[in-house]
């Protein structure tokens, strides 16, 4: 019965996304390419000063980037740091130094990781004036790197990228503001709540009172999904009956974290004139996706233990309304995409099916990976791939007609260099400097031993590939880990930019080498194969040794 | 310093090339080991950084294997270290180091050997210099004044004069007369050359000899830098320089190195919190496994072995880079006259008018090409006599020249009859001068002209007149250009590889398009002048193309210059010499398919070898993870599906595998991969599971065994 539960949940979702890559992508790679701009947009341009016809050398554009970027981070910064002053705080006082600067860096990264309990942090200004606007601009930002990338590839001896100004207020104005508009009627309609309540305080049927929170939920639901954000309106994230309450809505959601990652591969290959590469892309991510799903759903099935063979499967920390298989998608969905939202609780699953949550993001978010960031990294996996294999057929390596030389293969070493290094050295520290292990042992981990290892491997997982998901059992609201995950997403979200960035500049100056018979050809199931071989081997090859000493250990006991 | 001086009895084998391709024995491995111990400064190994880590790793282990008995216990991931396994590490890690060097030292030496017996014959001698000389007044130097300085003292620009017996003492064009010169010290072909002043046979080459007359040389080399004295440099490897797809891929191995480096340094404190921590030579043996050692090791041997494919094919390459280019080039722009087509054309077929005895044509064809010594002449006469014609006794007559103004050539009979063969209008005119032809036979004549024009071949017609004066057409001789055997697949092989031909010729466009079809090339430039060719190259390189051609004269220099892969013919002039980035010695145009090949093979070897290296990963980690934690984590023992024998013997020989598979690929790297034309995909596909896959599989296989030996030592 499960076995055809799951084939159904599964067809549903691909016939969904199916549907949508076309018209969606399509759209996506008119809204970057076409010279006309909209009324708004005309005036958003006038205000900031920007010429949209103006196209950016990389360097200019990534300091575009890293402009909007800090400026996010200072002003989400200083919302949380004066929050006893603004309007609807909910009495809620200024949100500390640590926790202020973990945030504002988390939402900006479109990580959102959350170190905090949101309702009773968090007023509703600056959910919704900080951390939602954030959750706009970062979702932007990363469409628009990659979108500059396949520009690199799109365009023969050109010294620009395009705009990223126009990038940024178009992916926001024309992309995620309608989208979202629609996806928050829809959960109004599931049943997500949208008020502005604060807390109601009820007396519950045994007697004991209860304090209720309220919100503006739906409206930040949306863009948390849409824009593979991931930074729950309350607690407990989309297990909340009030962020999630039904298995249609739960659906629903994830078909919002999928859609624009799952779309952007036929961006790609609309902008390159190519769409089979399009395809390439999108079976490589598809294939990886559905692995990975089957591999958690197997674990979590197969959960050892009484409780679980008692209850047909692990059901700790998941919610009955979901089910193992609501549950398994839900947290496969969100942790391939750098979502990062929850709706069961990860640390619960079986020590091998929270392992595939944490492969998921070791294999840097590529699979679909985050609005964005997803596809730009998974480009710059195939640049690798297509080194090595192009060589094999003997010619200079060269992929959609970019030969591949020294300064591209620095770039995309360097990339995928960054977010390994961040997240074994975070988590190396963490256990190396003796007071730093002591207060880690003492007050962030839940659990002692293997598991309680998992959960600070899983945290700097997460923080460098931008995904935010926690293992829950961690408490990540100390100097040492606000401090540190901070700056590991900080530097897990903008090292791989500057490198993306840089690789765009050099691939659009060269010209276009004429595809020939001897060329390798990149968009046959062979390449695929080829790719996502890539993939599992650079991130298994790193991660390996660590996943030993955690998840594999406890899970082979 | 430099001029060569050659003996001629070393000259008939002074040119090593022609070893047997692909010869390796545990003999080279010998002759290598002093070169790969001298390889261990570390100031050499600074270059390879993948190899250096390994030495850095080894040294460590060895100081720690040192200190071991006085730091007590010693314990890894929960097991007790012997000193047996400390000292077998590092033992191993300098093997591996050892190794690698010793791949680029056999690499080298084959090189060196070459190298070596090109030296051997470079001895001053004396040169013939003419002082004030003036190629106007006295361009034979006969009467300018001449002094003796030693060949090394010669400058660019000087001017010497060598007499038959003498080598020539510098690289240099020239300027008059004619010799025959032996160039076997540099080509290997004993048969001497003609070089001569003017035209694109002009250029002679130090340390060459002249055989007879005498010449007035040119001087266009500086010391210490003529053709020799490059190709001794050339085949040591001495001017050897990283080509950027060797950087590219050097940096994608480093930045795995250094992957590694984290994931092992990191392991450390994550390893402790669990009361595992590996030892330092464990953790070093785990770096060494992970990084790509196989081909961080073989790397360069690969390199060199390309360059010296080319050496063994009598090709010099002035660059790595060009070798790599040869590897990448979509257009081959290939001459008609030699490369495609043999250099003359030859008689297929006579074609009687009808009033004519079929015969009688022929008998008069052969007859007045009898003493035709050109090769159109030998092979009218081979047909005739293939159809029937009997030569009976001495020719009676006068022989006429071909003029161009005449554009005939024939024979006058002592009986006064004439005969006349050439191009038809001529021959026409010819006729016309006694009696104006009958129209019927005119129009005859020029349809048959226009057949044999429209197929690509030389229309030549014979006509005849009497001692009486009547004259007479009597048909048409049709010279066909042959285009080589064999050639036609070849090019469907190129195509296979995505190589696009083009045929470059004099000829009109309607001959060139009949060849080009018959031979199967893809486009072809018919007229062509030495500015189209140069403008069909840039028209190419601007559509992204990378475009291959042969050249001998000095106007091809500059397509030549032009072109990615420029093979000068070594018969060519010292221009187009200087402009191309290759030569053939052999002069043999049709060796730039092998060229091409020998690239191809090159970026192969190196891309399949890196892949192997990566895939070896993976059953290095099934081998070296369980073994380190098992002592703390029994349950890991389930990753251990080698069912190796101990953690200390599993992780020894992780590391002596790694060792040795750089010593059993050395052949291969040397030799090259197997190379096939044929589609990307397909070549992919086999590299992929020969290399990919095998590289997954194989270690699995050696680690057991070498395991299975291993566990039989006491302590392990």
């Amino acid at each position: 019965m499960y076995f055809w539960l799951f084939i159904a949940q599964v067809a549903t979702l691909v016939l969904i996304l199916g549907l949508l890559y076309r018209p969606l992508g399509d759209y996506m790679a008119t809204v970057y390419t076409t010279r006309k701009n909209l009324k708004v947009e005309r005036g958003i341009y006038r205000l900031i000063g920007v010429n949209p016809d103006s196209d950016q050398t990389w360097p200019v554009y990534l300091r575009s980037v890293l402009a909007v970027s800090a400026i996010g981070i200072l002003i989400v910064y200083g919302m949380q740091r004066l929050q006893q002053f603004l309007p609807y705080s909910l009495g809620l006082p200024a949100v500390p130094e640590g926790l202020s600067f973990n945030t504002a860096i988390s939402f900006v990264t479109n990580t959102n990781w959350q170190s905090y309990s949101p309702e009773v942090t968090m007023g509703y200004t600056v959910q919704m004036a900080g951390l939602a606007v954030q959750n706009f601009v970062s979702a932007a930002v990363g469409i628009a790197v990659a979108i500059a990338l396949v520009r690199g590839f799109a365009l023969r001896k050109s010294g620009t990228i395009g705009n990223f100004w126009v990038d940024l207020i178009r992916g926001t104005i024309r992309i995620l503001l309608p989208l979202s508009i629609i996806a928050a009627i829809v959960l109004l309609a599931g049943g997500v709540i949208q008020n502005f309540n604060g807390f109601q305080h009820v007396t519950t049927i045994t007697g004991a009172t209860q304090s209720i929170p309220g919100g503006p939920v739906a409206s930040q639901e949306a863009i948390k999904q849409l824009g593979t954000n991931g930074g729950g309106f309350f607690n407990v994230n989309s297990a909340h009956p009030f962020e999630n309450p039904t298995p249609w809505t739960n659906i629903f959601a994830i078909i919002l974290m999928l859609a624009i990652p799952f779309a952007l591969p036929r961006t790609f290959g609309t902008m390159v004139g190519d769409k089979r590469q399009g395809y390439a892309i999108l079976a490589t991510m598809g294939t990886l996706f559905i692995a990975s799903l089957v591999a958690m759903t197997l674990f979590e099935f197969d959960g050892s233990g009484t409780a679980p063979i008692a209850a047909g499967g692990a059901m700790e920390g998941k919610e009955t309304r979901f089910g193992i298989l609501g549950s398994t998608l839900f947290a496969t969905s969100s942790t391939i995409t750098s979502t990062g939202a929850v709706n069961s609780m990860h640390d619960s699953y079986t020590a091998l099916g929270g392992g595939v949550a944490m492969i998921n993001m070791m294999l840097g978010e590529v699979a679909p990976g985050g609005v964005g960031s997803g596809l730009y990294g998974i480009l710059v996996i195939a640049i690798i791939a297509v080194f090595i294999a192009g060589l094999m057929v003997g010619r200079t390596p060269e992929y959609l007609g970019k030969k591949l030389g020294a300064r591209e293969m620095k770039l995309a070493s360097l990339y995928i260099l960054a977010t390994p290094t961040l997240v074994l050295v975070g988590t190396a520290l963490s256990f190396a400097i003796p007071a730093v292990r002591a207060d880690i042992e003492k007050t962030s981990m839940w659990n002692p031993g293997l598991h309680g290892f998992s959960e600070v491997l899983y945290a700097f997982t997460s923080a460098g590939n931008n995904n935010g998901s926690a293992f829950a059992g961690l408490t990540a609201n100390t100097p040492w880990l606000n401090s540190a995950l901070g700056v590991v997403m900080f530097l897990g979200r903008f090292l791989p930019i500057v490198f993306a960035l840089a690789l765009a500049g050099s691939l659009a100056a060269q010209d276009r080498v004429p595809a020939t018979a001897g060329t390798l050809p990149t968009h046959k199931p062979q390449f695929i194969g080829l790719l996502i071989g890539t993939i599992i081997l650079v991130s298994a090859l790193t991660y390996f040794p660590v996943l030993a000493l955690g998840p594999l250990a406890e899970g082979l006991r | 310093m430099s001029t060569t001086l050659t003996h001629p009895e070393v000259a008939s084998h002074a040119p090593a090339p022609k070893t047997p391709q692909g010869a390796f024995s545990l003999g080279q491995l010998a002759k290598g080991l002093p070169g790969a111990l001298r390889k261990l400064s570390p100031r050499e190994m600074w270059h390879n950084p993948v190899m250096f880590i390994v030495e850095i790793g080894a040294a460590l282990t060895t100081v720690l294997a040192i200190a071991q008995p006085f730091l007590g216990n010693a314990t890894s991931g929960g097991s007790q270290q012997s000193l047996a396994f400390t000292w077998s590490i590092a033992i191993w890690l300098w093997l591996t180091v050892i190794f690698a060097n010793l791949a680029e030292a056999v690499a080298e030496g084959r090189g060196k050997a070459q190298a070596a017996s090109l030296r051997q014959t470079r001895t001053s001698t004396m040169a013939t210099r003419v002082t004030g000389y003036d190629a106007a007044i006295d361009a034979a130097a006969a009467h300018a004044g001449t002094e003796h300085v030693a060949s090394a003292d010669l400058r660019l620009g000087d001017v010497v004069v060598v007499t038959a017996g003498e080598l020539i003492p510098g690289d240099g064009d020239i300027v008059w007369g004619i010799a025959s010169v032996d160039e076997s010290a540099i080509t290997g072909e004993s048969a001497p050359v003609v070089r001569e002043s003017g035209g694109d046979r002009s250029a002679v080459t130090g340390g060459t000899r002249v055989l007879s007359d005498r010449i007035v040389v040119r001087i266009t080399s500086k010391p210490g830098e003529t053709f020799i004295d490059r190709m001794i440099k050339l085949v040591e490897g001495a001017s050897r320089q990283k080509t950027p797809n060797e950087i590219a891929l050097n940096i994608l191995l480093a930045s795995l190195s250094i992957v590694f480096l984290v994931v092992v340094l990191t392991l450390g404190p994550v390893a402790g919190y669990s009361g595992a921590a590996p030892s330092v030579p464990v953790l070093i043996a785990l770096l060494v496994c992970l990084i790509p050692t196989t081909i961080g090791a073989l790397l360069s041997a690969i390199g060199i072995a390309g360059m010296d494919r080319l050496v063994q094919r009598n090709v010099l390459a002035m660059s790595g880079r060009a070798v790599e280019a040869a590897g990448d080039v979509t257009t081959l722009l290939l001459d008609k006259t030699g490369t495609i087509t043999f250099g003359n054309r030859q008689a297929s077929e006579f074609t009687a008018v009808s009033n004519v005895d079929s015969t009688q044509l022929i008998r008069s064809a052969a007859l007045s090409s009898l003493s035709d010594p050109t090769p159109e002449g030998t092979s009218i006469v081979t047909l005739a006599e293939k159809l029937g014609y009997v030569h009976a006794g001495a020719v009676d007559g006068e022989i006429v020249p071909f003029t161009a103004q005449t554009r005939m050539s024939g024979i006058d009979f002592a009986d006064g009859t004439q005969v006349r063969k050439g191009a038809a209008s001529a021959v026409v005119s010819w006729v016309q001068e006694s009696a104006p032809p009958q129209s019927g036979v005119l129009l005859e004549l020029e349809a048959e002209v226009q057949r044999i024009s429209q197929v690509g071949g030389t229309p030549l017609a014979v006509a005849t007149r009497s001692a009486d004066g009547a004259a007479s057409i009597l048909g048409v001789i049709y010279l066909k250009d042959i285009v080589k055997p064999g050639l036609a697949e070849r090019f469907a092989d190129l195509r296979r590889m995505g190589i696009r031909t083009v045929m470059v010729t004099g000829d009109n466009p309607l001959t060139a398009k009949h060849i080009a079809a018959e031979a199967g090339v893809d486009d072809f430039l018919a007229e062509a002048t030495p500015e189209d060719k140069l403008a069909l190259i840039r028209r190419e390189q601007e559509g992204g193309n990378l475009v291959a051609m042969t050249g001998d004269g000095t106007n091809d220099a500059p397509a030549l210059a032009q072109a990615d892969v420029g093979v000068a013919m070594n018969t060519g002039t010292s221009a187009a010499k200087e402009a191309g980035n290759m030569v053939d010695l052999d002069s043999d145009p049709t060796k730039l398919i092998d060229i091409v090949s020998i690239g191809k093979q090159l970026l192969i070897t190196r891309g399949s070898l890196t892949t192997f290296s990566i895939a070896n990963d993976v059953a290095k980690y099934f081998a070296i993870i369980p073994a380190m934690f098992v002592g703390v984590f029994p349950g890991l023992q389930a990753l251990n599906i080698m069912h190796l024998h101990s953690p200390a013997s599993a992780i020894l020989s992780a590391v002596i595998f790694n060792a040795i598979i750089i010593v059993v690929l050395i052949p291969l790297a040397l030799r090259g991969v197997r190379y096939r034309p044929a589609k990307a995909s397909s070549l992919l596909t086999r590299n992929l599971l020969i290399y990919g896959i095998g590289g997954i599989i194989a270690p699995f296989i050696g680690i057991k065994l070498i395991d299975l030996l291993v566990g039989v030592i006491p302590g392990f």
